[in-house]
């Protein structure tokens, strides 16, 4: 190949047949017939039109007058109306890391979703959020609390008998006991208020396992109870 | 529907209902009907935000869902129509026209239906009247009566419709979507169409409605909780008789308002007033007796136009004459003869109407992007149809140079088409003709999907704005809250200049040039509407009568 292309008759030969390819005489006919003459041809084309082009013409202003102001007005008061609607959705932000002063509004917000009930009998049952085994569920569970309040309240008379029939014992165990008692108010308390949160705001499975641990408590404080019966 | 129809939707839908709907939308936009579990599984979204969504979509019309189309007991499939979310673009339209035709009654009707998708009666209307009397002086408030009777116009006039009821053939177990059809059960043959709401007989028949009284004030209540207090009303627990039935509005009639106008205004600007009047008048005579889709109005008698001219236009007869006359002869066409008995019978073409206009509007975006030369080699195609270039040339009158370059940019543009018609069946360049030509529906359509494209970049550039100085709005905002918050608690006057400083002299220019961008941008929007409007109607126009 090299060798063929090195030898002169043949580099002759191909620059003879470039330049037939490339010129305008490589048309068999008249071109001047089609209306492109020499010269009058525009450039070529290479690659896709710019994305920003220039614009030779400027646009013409917008229209304005009374009905454009009006129209305007309507657009942007719609879309702030929408945004605040429940039927805007916001996704489940995760907890923000620093607590922000439009959080007031968000939590607005939120209690405008809870109000949203659409018409069911327009919408597709399974659409229907299972609302009502949820509804269910807290009462039980209230029940329940209370029942273990009571219970926490006879654990606490009772052990403060147990105290001060064992007014002998070490002073490390009285400590304890203590100690658990107020652990004991403290997370009543807590309960007692996260449990009227939960109520207001959407049931989700975090709350189960929650009262669950609310059932668990009584079950450990008499756990407790037997434990502090054996000092 | 195309690209830019998704990506605008995808915009709208983000801004009115937020990320989640849009997600939710754009995904089954693109991959057309699917059920509850599909959408969950491929959005990777939970499914009490894919519920709310979908119920969301649902409740404004943007989304219908049928089931059993695989057969009976097949879970309901969703599918979002791409048409009723690009409406959203032209609510600001929807809420002045009814408040040019009914008044600020009609405008909250409507726009309180536009917010809320569908709603009863009662509902509406306690709504309308507490917001009504919010803007009334003190002592004064609305009666619901008044409102009513403004709803009830706007369904005699079609304006508002019931929306249609949920098909009876729900099955029961739709609860369970992935439950799967018993092998061997005949697939049912349901209807795969949803329902239109106009084959619903009772669809503008309005329920007898028990509701006397008067809109609330709510005291002292701050401009914000405005919302929210009309929410509080609508929650009154109280029956009405109209529970269950809800009212949408009808865009189809909408349209064809606006078509009317188009087409009053267009010939007010093309001949004259007087002339413009006699259209209306005819327009509005045909207006019950002529479907939706008809290409032309019912014929009409010079007599009869001639009776119900209001009089306060004091056209005499034979000035009516010419006038029609006139009409005729335009050649935009927007008036046609349809016979000569009862002094000539005279129709309005509707059809030809919306393609001239359609006509005249790709005619003024080739004059405005490529001058007013290249628009005159557009018009010369148009009305000779297929020209070799020479020709073009020499008709148009324009250098042979000059000329070639705009044909070859219009031709590059898609706006001119190149048809090639050889001699001989090998088409050697040299036996074939080169006949340039313009096809003005397909232009139209291209044209649509630039105006597309144009409200999806106008709302991107605005997002882009607002997002680029959202500290400074917020700042902005968080003033006016205190402002307000104090000027209601009585503060003193320098106390107030003292917070209004807080916003600094730079700032507030940065504030006042940015409040004029987005103003821009967000009128854009409105007027670019208007041509997609045009263009929409054309082409649907001519897809009735194919």
């Amino acid at each position: 190949m090299e060798h063929f292309t090195n030898s002169p008759i043949v580099q002759r030969r191909l620059a003879a047949m470039a330049g037939k390819g490339r010129g305008v005489a490589a048309f068999t006919f008249n071109i001047e017939a089609l209306g492109i003459g020499r010269g009058s041809m525009p450039e070529a084309r290479v690659g896709p039109s710019p994305l920003f082009p220039n614009t030779d013409f400027k646009p013409v202003p917008l229209k304005a007058g009374e009905d454009e102001d009006y129209m305007l007005a309507l657009k942007q008061e719609m879309r702030g109306t929408m945004q605040q609607l429940p039927h805007n959705i916001k996704p489940q932000s995760n907890k923000a890391e620093v607590e922000r002063y439009t959080e007031r509004y968000l939590k607005q917000r939120q209690l405008d979703d809870e109000n949203w009930t659409p018409d069911w009998n327009l919408l597709p049952k399974e659409l229907m959020p299972q609302k009502k085994k949820l509804r269910a569920k807290p009462e039980a569970k209230k029940k329940t609390v209370k029942i273990s309040r009571k219970d926490t309240e006879a654990l606490l008379t009772k052990l403060d008998e147990l105290e001060k029939k064992g007014d002998g014992n070490p002073e490390k165990s009285d400590d304890e006991t203590e100690k658990k008692k107020g652990n004991d108010e403290e997370e009543e308390e807590i309960e007692a208020e996260e449990y009227d949160e939960e109520d207001i705001e959407e049931e989700n499975d975090y709350i189960d396992s929650y009262f669950d641990n609310g059932e668990d408590f009584g079950a450990g404080s008499d756990d407790n109870m037997d434990a502090e019966a054996t000092y | 529907m195309t690209a830019q129809e998704v990506r605008l939707c995808g915009l709208l839908l983000r801004e009115h209902f937020g990320e989640v709907v849009e997600k939710v939308g754009t995904h089954l936009l693109k991959g057309g009907a699917q059920n509850l579990r599909t959408i969950i599984h491929e959005t990777g979204i939970s499914l009490d935000l894919v519920k709310k969504s979908l119920c969301v979509l649902v409740q404004h019309g943007a989304c219908v869902f049928r089931s059993g189309r695989k057969g009976a007991g097949s879970p309901a499939e969703y599918q979002t129509c791409c048409d009723r979310i690009l409406r959203i673009l032209r609510y600001p339209r929807y809420i002045y026209t009814a408040k040019t035709l009914y008044g600020d009654t009609g405008e909250l009707i409507i726009e309180e239906l536009l917010q809320r998708g569908h709603m009863t009666m009662s509902g509406t209307i306690k709504t309308v009247a507490d917001r009504l009397t919010q803007n009334m002086e003190e002592g004064r408030s609305m009666d619901y009566s008044e409102v009513s009777s403004a709803f009830f116009r706007l369904v005699e006039t079609h304006f508002l419709q019931r929306c249609p009821p949920l098909a009876g053939a729900e099955p029961k177990d739709s609860s369970t979507p992935a439950a799967p059809a018993p092998p061997g059960t005949p697939a049912a043959p349901v209807s795969t169409a949803p329902p239109t709401p106009e084959s619903f007989p009772d669809c503008y028949k309005v329920p007898h409605v028990t509701l006397v009284g008067r809109g609330k004030r709510q005291l002292a209540s701050e401009d914000g909780e405005d919302q929210r207090n009309a929410k509080k009303a609508k929650m009154d627990s109280q029956t009405h008789g109209d529970e269950g039935i809800c009212w949408q509005v009808n865009f189809e009639r909408f349209h064809l308002h606006f078509r009317d106008q188009a087409i009053i205004s267009a010939v007010a600007n093309k001949l004259d007033q007087t002339s413009s009047e006699i259209v209306r008048t005819m327009l509005r005579m045909s207006e019950v007796t002529t479907s939706p889709t008809a290409t032309c109005t019912k014929p009409l008698s010079a007599n009869e136009i001639f009776r119900s001219l209001p009089t306060s236009y004091n056209i005499p007869r034979p000035i009516l004459d010419q006038y029609l006359t006139l009409l005729i002869d335009d050649p935009m066409e927007f008036v046609g003869k349809a016979g000569e008995s009862g002094g000539g019978m005279y129709v309005v073409n509707m059809h030809r109407a919306l393609a001239n206009l359609a006509r005249a509007t790709l005619e003024s975006v080739v004059q405005e992007r490529f001058g007013s030369r290249s628009a005159r080699i557009f018009r010369l195609l148009l009305r000779k149809r297929h020209l070799e270039q020479k020709q073009v040339e020499d008709f148009a009158m324009i250098p042979a140079k000059e000329a070639k370059d705009m044909l070859y940019t219009l031709l590059s543009q898609n706006l001119v088409q190149l048809q090639e018609i050889p001699k001989t069946p090998d088409y050697a360049p040299s036996r074939t003709f080169y006949l340039y030509t313009v096809n003005q529906l397909p232009t139209a359509r291209m044209l649509l999907q630039n105006c597309y494209k144009t409200v999806a970049n106008l709302v991107e550039r605005r997002l882009f704005e607002s997002k680029e100085s959202k500290r400074l709005l917020e700042k902005s905002q968080r003033i006016e809250a205190i402002l307000a918050s104090l000027q209601a608690s009585g503060a003193e006057p320098e106390q107030l200049t003292e917070v209004e400083e807080m916003i600094t002299a730079p700032e507030k220019q940065q504030l006042d040039a940015l409040r004029l961008h987005i103003n821009k941008l967000d009128s854009a929007e409105n007027q670019v509407d208007e041509t997609i409007f045009l263009l929409e109607s054309y082409i649907n126009s001519t897809a009735s009568t194919s």
